[in-house]
């Protein structure tokens, strides 16, 4: 096909590292993450819909050591992928392009990520009904 | 040898054909799961770990289920994006790379239409 003589950028490799890459990166790593952890979501609303027993079952599982440790990534990816997100839709607009913003934005997206996880791991454990 | 310049050489090999639409879908799902993520975080917060009849209860409000129907359908579009986004940029063979798109796209169809289903069972359920 033709399309395939097209010139390309150049790659990777010849860049320093930065902040930002690990941060791009990371905003697909995320999103992946979350795509996957969209059928525990889907998994949930389907035992809510198939009666009292296998709900239970899924509570055991999600409420399981390694269900808890997989809703903390998911909620910590969440978290990171709708901070960056909006930081990407403020680019779009063509707004925060300047370096010393763009570092700003950056680490404010680790800081309230990493700050948004904790709360609602707190919050989970000491407001969340419990059964 | 060529002697005519990248942009030259590029021009002409195919348009972007419905690439806005594409970007402009991620973004506009983008933004309403801004509120509908928040919000489904912190319903998640609260009922996890409720007992059944709590979470039954609910999700038999209309508000409740209409969000969650939005939540299932905006995020497995938005997810379908970003991922075939990565799919394009990663899986270089054609073959390969259309059969995962489709394969992914049905997978996905699959998914919020049995998600939305258990949505609409639990309302509309007695």
């Amino acid at each position: 096909m033709a399309s395939d003589n097209r010139p390309l950028s150049p790659h990777l490799g010849i860049y320093r590292w930065q902040i930002s890459m690990t941060m791009s990166i990371l905003h697909r790593l995320t999103g992946i993450w979350l795509s996957l952890g969209s059928l525990a979501l889907i998994y949930w609303l389907i035992a809510a819909a198939s009666g009292p027993d296998i709900y239970a079952v899924a509570q055991t599982l999600l409420g399981s050591w390694i269900g808890q440790v997989l809703m903390w990534t998911w909620a910590f990816s969440l978290f990171y992928h709708l901070c960056n997100g909006i930081r990407h839709l403020f680019w779009d607009a063509g707004r925060g392009f300047e370096i010393r913003t763009f570092y700003i934005t950056g680490y404010s997206v680790w800081i309230i990520s990493c700050a948004l996880t904790v709360v609602a791991i707190l919050f989970a454990y000491t407001h969340g009904s419990h059964p | 040898m060529s002697f005519r310049t990248p942009l030259g050489r590029a021009r002409g090999l195919g348009s972007a054909k419905r690439g806005t639409g594409h970007w402009l879908a991620q973004r506009i799902t983008a933004v309403a799961l801004i509120p509908l993520s928040l919000w489904f975080v912190i319903s998640v917060m609260i009922y996890l770990r409720a007992d059944y009849g709590t979470v039954l209860n609910w999700m038999h409000s209309p508000v409740v289920a209409v969000l969650l129907v939005l939540l299932v359908a905006t995020l497995y579009y938005h997810a379908y994006l970003g991922l075939q986004t990565v799919i394009e940029d990663y899986v270089h063979d054609e073959w390969l790379k259309v059969s995962t798109l489709v394969l992914l796209k049905f997978i996905y169809i699959l998914l919020a239409a049995a998600g939305i289903f258990a949505v609409l069972r639990v309302a509309f359920g007695g």
